[in-house]
């Protein structure tokens, strides 16, 4: 049951997978109606928070002063997890990481694990991994679930599954949990979920998780949740592997206060989660007896080492730009070819992948600003955007097609004499394309005439333009021209 | 006041009736309109696309045309979001870069005086009528540069709804973007249509007859899938609705205008 998972390094373009995509009437609606629900819970919360404004700016500087004080938390937070009973492992990359996670597994000797809904495991593909190495990792989220059984690749980091709808998802279970009556009411389909997790839980004693934040002054573990399937899986094990990203530490157990205000009503539009576990290490009778913590680097120092993209590791993961935005809501997070979908995954796959992949994400935006609005800890996700792009034209070098023709407008800008004359070719080149909309109505008793000229066609990268729109002609006389004119009068 | 206007290159070359509009009603509020000759663009299509080596000369250039100005108008919302958000950087990457060192100073002190028409109007001017007579049914495109990084809030509809005869009819999903995006409606087209019909069919649903906004560059993305579709509603820019006064109305429908008023 092991499913291809997205892999940026793999992934057509976005404009491709978009294209694909944007045929599939039933997966838009499915995004279209899910964003506008979390949407409207979340504005209906932050309109009542009236220090909403300051929570993010205190938010934006936790999360700054982390990233530049980085190696000082992780190595605070791995004396004292480690000082608390549990074990930290470092990881490279995703290889390294699976590697890691494997080996422990074995030592279990087991060949089941439950996993709570990670999207960093998803990112290093560790349930191929698993799989490889003959251990069934079986997903206890319910979106995450929808996905495994459905052979299926998550669209969003919060909610993975919204591009499906309650009649897709009764077909993906009575298919493989081999329910053939089952009903289609929610409660009917949470009941089948319920029955074919709790049996997991209850047998499989190995538990593989992400995280929300990591607390270096206790050595804390935070997870958030809806489902309390992640505390069955949090509590139940003998083993815990908590798989977490390097990005994801905070200084103190103080910080969680103002992020933990935003980061249920950013995610799910709910004041506070249901389920809220945090613990720091092992104690007998309670809980785990084995915790090992993987932090996981996987291109995130790269990120860390450009001072202008380094803000996109501020996310906390609550996918507030996903529903704000307006290009994910077209074509939903697969045209992403990446977990991370969405505004935040069209800056943070790019650089986690060197900038050698993904090329076409940061152009996946009209820059319209919405991601920002939203974004609980004020990452400028479209001025990190921009500067990606400029990367990618330093990358594609001064003789890529695009590149000399931009530099040629470049200079036209640069001189009212060139730009003077680029207005007067202008008109003179669109002149063949232009189909005159002749309108006649009377006036006064008069004819009189309207002419618009419309262009239905241009060439090459402009024909982008007029495969949907038409573009009116130049006026025959500029605001220039006109001016000067008025002036001589 | 004496103010300049900074046209913006699109609007020079594709809507110069925009220009006209906002010369006109400037004048008519009692204001002195300058254009200096040497202005282009400000630089935010090579910025946003990511040629920014080619947007940082047109920063000194757009000091030298407008830093003695008492005010600098612009009927564009998303340049004067490209002046206000990007030109600080910018001049900080030419100073350190060994250029100019007196551009950062310069660019402060020059933003503060920029203006996006109708903010112009509202904030600096405090004015919600200019006098304006429009009989039609419009309604109100935000751009996401006016919504969001000018923060235009109702400013823009405030204008609307002072103007004699006109019915404002609002549109349902204000803050979506309509695609445009400048290049993205290109590079990204599958997608900028998609995010473009929702908007237009937003624009149809209100009934309106004309779907007016601060830009001109949404408007002729919009206006290009009104056209398209052969819906005959029309855009327009803000100015020139405030532009339009009952003299206007009297030359181009004398008959109608005497049976009916």
């Amino acid at each position: 049951m092991s499913r291809v998972p997205l892999d940026p390094r793999t992934a057509p373009t976005f404009q491709a997978a978009a294209k694909t995509l944007l045929g599939d009437a039933q997966l838009r609606k499915n995004v279209r109606h899910a964003t506008d629900v979390i949407q409207s819970k979340r504005r209906k919360l932050v309109e009542e928070k009236r220090d909403w404004q300051q929570l993010r700016e205190s938010g934006r500087q936790i999360r700054a002063h982390v990233l530049e004080n980085l190696d000082v938390y992780l190595e605070e937070f791995e004396r004292n997890f480690t000082k608390a009973g549990g074990v930290v492992h470092w990881a490279r990359d995703a290889a390294e990481a699976q590697e890691i996670v494997v080996g422990l597994v074995k030592e279990v000797g087991t060949r089941e694990v439950i996993k709570i809904k990670s999207m960093t495991t998803e990112e290093i593909q560790l349930n191929n991994a698993l799989e490889a190495a003959g251990v069934h990792a079986y997903e206890t989220d319910l979106a995450e679930l929808i996905i495994q059984l459905g052979e299926d690749q998550p669209s969003h980091i919060v909610v993975p599954a919204l591009h499906k709808n309650r009649a897709q998802v009764r077909e993906i279970f009575r298919r493989t949990m081999n329910l053939p009556d089952l009903g289609e009411k929610p409660a009917d389909l949470a009941e089948a979920a319920r029955k074919f997790l709790r049996e997991k839980f209850l047998r499989v004693t190995t538990a593989v998780s992400g995280a929300n934040f990591l607390i270096a002054e206790t050595g804390g573990i935070c997870i958030v949740e809806s489902e309390g399937n992640g505390r069955m899986c949090l509590t139940l094990p003998e083993t815990l592997i908590s798989v977490v990203g390097i990005e994801k530490v905070l200084p103190r157990w103080q910080d969680l206060e103002p992020l933990i205000q935003m980061l249920p009503r950013s995610a799910t539009g709910e004041r506070m989660n249901p389920y809220n576990s945090m613990w720091s290490g092992v104690h007998p009778g309670d809980g785990p007896k084995t915790m090992h913590v993987v932090l996981l680097d996987n291109g995130r120092t790269d990120v860390l080492a450009d001072r202008e993209g380094r803000q996109t590791l501020q996310c906390i993961r609550c996918g507030a730009c996903q529903n704000a935005c307006p290009v994910y809501r077209q074509t939903g997070g697969h045209a992403y070819g990446s977990v991370y979908a969405g505004p935040i995954g069209a800056i943070l796959t790019p650089q986690l992948m060197h900038m050698e992949h993904s090329q076409t994400l940061p152009y996946a935006s009209s820059l319209c600003g919405a991601c920002y609005e939203v974004c609980p800890v004020k990452i400028n996700i479209p001025e990190v955007l921009i500067h990606l792009r400029n990367k990618i034209v330093q990358q594609n070098g001064w003789y890529a097609p695009e590149s000399l023709a931009m530099k040629a407008v470049g200079q036209v800008f640069r001189s009212e004499r060139r730009f003077r004359a680029a207005q007067r070719l202008g008109r003179i080149a669109e002149s063949p394309l232009v189909k005159s909309d002749k309108r006649t109505f009377a006036i006064v008793g008069q004819k009189q005439e309207e002419n618009t000229g419309w262009i239905g066609w241009l060439p090459g990268l402009l024909g982008g333009w007029t495969s949907t729109r038409d573009l009116q002609e130049m006026p025959k006389e500029t605001f220039r021209d006109w001016w000067e004119k008025r002036g001589k009068q | 006041m004496k103010v300049a206007l900074f046209i913006t290159c699109y609007n020079d070359t594709l809507f110069p009736a925009t220009g006209k509009a906002v010369v006109e009603v400037l004048e008519r509020l009692g204001h002195e309109v300058e254009f200096p000759a040497g202005q282009t663009c400000c630089g935010q299509m090579h910025w946003n696309t990511g040629y920014q080596a080619e947007a940082l000369p047109l920063l000194p250039r757009f000091l030298l045309q407008f830093e003695h100005a008492e005010a600098v108008i612009v009927p564009s919302s998303s340049c004067v979001a490209m002046m206000r958000e990007h030109y600080p950087i910018m001049a900080e990457r030419i100073a350190s870069e060994g250029g100019d060192a007196t551009l950062p100073q310069r660019t402060a002190d020059l933003l503060p005086r920029v203006w996006e028409f109708s903010e112009f109007l509202t904030k600096k001017l405090g004015l919600t009528d200019v006098g304006a007579y429009y009989p039609h049914r419009v309604t109100y495109h935000a751009s996401c540069h006016g919504l969001r990084s000018l923060g235009l809030g109702e400013g823009p509809q405030t204008l609307l709804k002072s103007v004699r005869g006109l019915e404002l009819v609002e549109i349902s999903n204000l803050e979506q973007c309509c695609g445009f995006g400048g290049t993205f409606a290109v590079k990204n087209a599958d997608v900028s249509s998609a995010m473009l019909s929702e908007k237009t069919q937003a624009v149809l649903n209100t009934g309106a007859e004309e779907c007016t906004a601060c830009d001109n560059s949404c408007l002729m993305h919009i206006q290009g899938a009104l056209h398209r579709q052969r819906t005959g509603v029309k855009t327009k820019h803000l100015a020139e609705i405030l532009a339009h006064t009952e003299a206007d109305e009297a030359v181009e429908d004398a008959p109608v205008a005497e049976v009916t008023i």
